[in-house]
C-alpha cells in the first residue's frame, strides 16, 4: 500500500504541500529578469527568434546588397545552386509570391552557393527562370559559412525587425512562402 | 545538432523523425499495457491513430483557413509534407475531438484508458527531448559549468540532454508502476505529475524561457498548477480506484 491509496488523509496532505511549497519556492528562487533569456539580446545566429547574421555580396548585374540595410522590409533568404533540383522546383513559386508582395515591402535575396556552383550556370538558370529578385554571388562561400548551409535550398524569413521567423530546409510550395510571407507583411513596423 | 540530413535530393527533418519514433514506440508500450490491464490493445491503437490523423488533418485545415488566400492559390499545397504549415493548437483540438468520439462509440472507459497511454506517452517525451536536442531548441542558458556545450554562439547548459535523462527516468519510474495502480487513472497522472515537476525543476537552467511578470518563468508558473491538479486528482482517484478495477473485472467477465 503507498499513500496514494494509504486512507491517512492527513498523511498525503503533508506529502502534497512539501511538493507545492517546493515547487514554488524554486519557481520564486528561478526568477530572472526578462533579459537574462531570448526576451533580450540575442547573438545574430541562423536559426527561429535569433537576429539574421548580416551579410555583404555582390549583386548578379553589379552592385551589392547588404542585408543591415534592408531593416523595415519583410526579407526570404533563399541559398540555392544551379544543379540543385528542389531549387529549381521552387523557384517559379518564390518568383510568383515575390511578383505579388514587392510593392507591400517584401524582398527576396536569392544568394547563390558559387563556390559550389558556376557563374555561367547561375545566370543561365536566372534567364531560363525569368527571375527578378536580386540574386547574390556566394563567391568566397562565408554567408553560406555562417549561414551554417548543410542542405540546399535553405530559406529564412526575416522579419521587419531583422529577426529570423521561419527557416525552411527543402523545397517549399507556393502557399507555405505565401502564407510566411502574408503574416510577417501584416506585422506593423 | 542534426536539423536535417540530406539524402539525395531529400531532406528529412531529423527532430521529426524523432518525434515520428516516439510515437511509434509509444503506440507499442500503450498497446502492451493494454493488454496488461485486460483493454483490446486495438481500440488503444485506433484511439490513438484517429486522434494523430484528425490532428494532422486538423491542424493543416486550422492553418490554411488563416491564409485563404494562399491556398487558393495553390490548393495542392494542403496536402503538402511541410511541417511548417501546420496549426498546432487546432490540430490539438481536433485529436482530442476525435479520440473523445471514438471512445464514446467503442463505450471505453476513460481512466484505465487514460492508464493505458501512461508509458506510451512517458516515452514520446524522451522522443521529444532528443528532438529537441536535434534541432537545437530548448536550449539552456549560459553556463561555465564543465559539461557545457556550445550551442548558438555561447557555451550553455545541455537543457535538451537534462529533459531526455529526466524524461528517461520518468519513463522508467512509470513502467515499473510503483504506485501498483491498474487501470484507476493514478498511473496516468503520475506521468503528468512527474513531467510537470521535471518541467518546474529543468526551467531553470534554460535560455530561452518566456518571462512573466516578476521574472517568474511562464513554464515554472504553468508547471505549479498542472502537477497541483494532478496531485490533488490522484487523490480523488486512488480513493475509487478500487471501483474502476471492479469495473474491469466484470466487462472482462461479460467479454469472455
Amino acid at each position: 500500500m503507498n499513500i496514494f491509496l494509504s486512507p491517512d488523509n492527513r498523511r498525503w496532505a503533508t506529502v502534497m504541500a512539501v511538493v507545492l511549497i517546493l515547487s514554488l519556492s524554486w519557481t520564486f528562487l528561478s526568477r530572472v529578469p526578462a533579459s537574462a533569456t531570448t526576451n533580450g539580446e540575442l547573438p545574430a545566429s541562423p536559426r527561429e527568434g535569433f537576429p539574421a547574421p548580416d551579410l555583404t555580396l555582390d549583386q548578379l548585374g553589379g552592385g551589392q546588397v547588404t542585408l543591415s540595410q534592408l531593416r523595415g522590409k519583410v526579407v526570404m533568404i533563399n541559398l540555392w545552386a544551379s544543379w540543385c533540383a528542389p531549387c529549381r522546383i521552387e523557384m517559379p513559386a518564390i518568383e510568383k509570391v515575390y511578383r505579388a508582395y514587392k510593392d507591400q515591402g517584401f524582398v527576396v535575396l536569392g544568394v547563390n552557393s558559387t563556390f559550389q556552383d558556376s557563374e555561367p550556370d547561375a545566370i543561365a538558370f536566372v534567364q531560363e527562370m525569368n527571375l527578378t529578385f536580386p540574386i547574390l554571388l556566394d563567391r568566397s562561400g562565408s554567408v553560406s559559412h555562417r549561414y551554417q548551409l548543410r542542405a540546399l535550398p535553405s530559406t529564412y524569413f526575416v522579419d521587419r525587425k531583422g529577426v529570423i521567423r521561419v527557416a525552411v530546409f527543402g523545397s517549399m510550395n507556393e502557399a507555405l512562402i505565401e502564407s510566411k510571407v502574408a503574416e510577417l507583411i501584416k506585422e506593423i513596423r | 545538432m542534426l536539423p536535417f540530413i540530406q539524402l539525395g535530393p531529400f531532406t528529412l527533418q531529423a527532430p521529426g523523425l524523432a518525434l515520428l519514433i516516439g510515437v511509434w514506440i509509444g503506440l507499442s508500450l500503450s498497446e502492451k499495457e493494454a493488454i496488461k490491464l485486460k483493454l483490446d490493445p486495438n481500440q488503444i491503437y485506433n484511439l490513438i491513430f484517429y486522434g494523430l490523423v484528425a490532428g494532422v488533418v486538423g491542424a493543416r485545415l486550422g492553418y490554411a483557413l488563416q491564409y485563404p488566400r494562399a491556398y487558393l492559390d495553390s490548393p495542392w499545397s494542403l496536402v503538402a509534407l511541410t511541417p511548417n504549415t501546420l496549426a498546432p493548437e487546432i490540430g490539438l483540438l481536433f485529436a482530442i475531438i476525435a479520440a473523445l468520439i471514438y471512445g464514446k462509440r467503442q463505450k471505453m472507459l476513460l481512466r484505465p484508458t487514460l492508464d493505458a497511454f501512461a508509458p506510451g506517452l512517458a516515452a514520446f517525451m524522451v522522443s521529444f527531448g532528443v528532438a529537441h536536442f536535434m534541432s537545437g531548441d530548448a536550449f539552456g542558458a549560459p553556463t561555465k559549468l564543465p559539461w557545457a556545450i556550445y550551442l548558438w554562439d555561447d557555451f550553455r547548459h545541455p537543457s535538451q540532454v537534462y529533459e531526455t535523462l529526466a524524461a528517461l527516468i520518468i519513463l522508467l519510474v512509470v513502467w515499473r508502476r510503483p504506485l501498483g495502480q491498474r487501470g484507476g487513472g493514478v498511473n496516468f497522472l503520475w506521468v503528468i505529475a512527474l513531467s510537470a515537476a521535471m518541467r518546474i525543476f529543468l526551467e531553470a537552467f534554460r535560455g530561452d524561457s518566456v518571462i512573466w511578470v516578476g521574472g517568474f518563468r511562464a513554464a515554472q508558473v504553468s508547471g505549479v498548477v498542472v502537477l497541483a491538479v494532478s496531485l490533488w486528482l490522484m487523490r480523488r482517484w486512488s480513493h475509487s480506484a478500487s471501483t474502476v478495477e471492479e469495473k474491469l473485472i466484470i466487462q472482462t467477465k461479460g467479454d469472455s
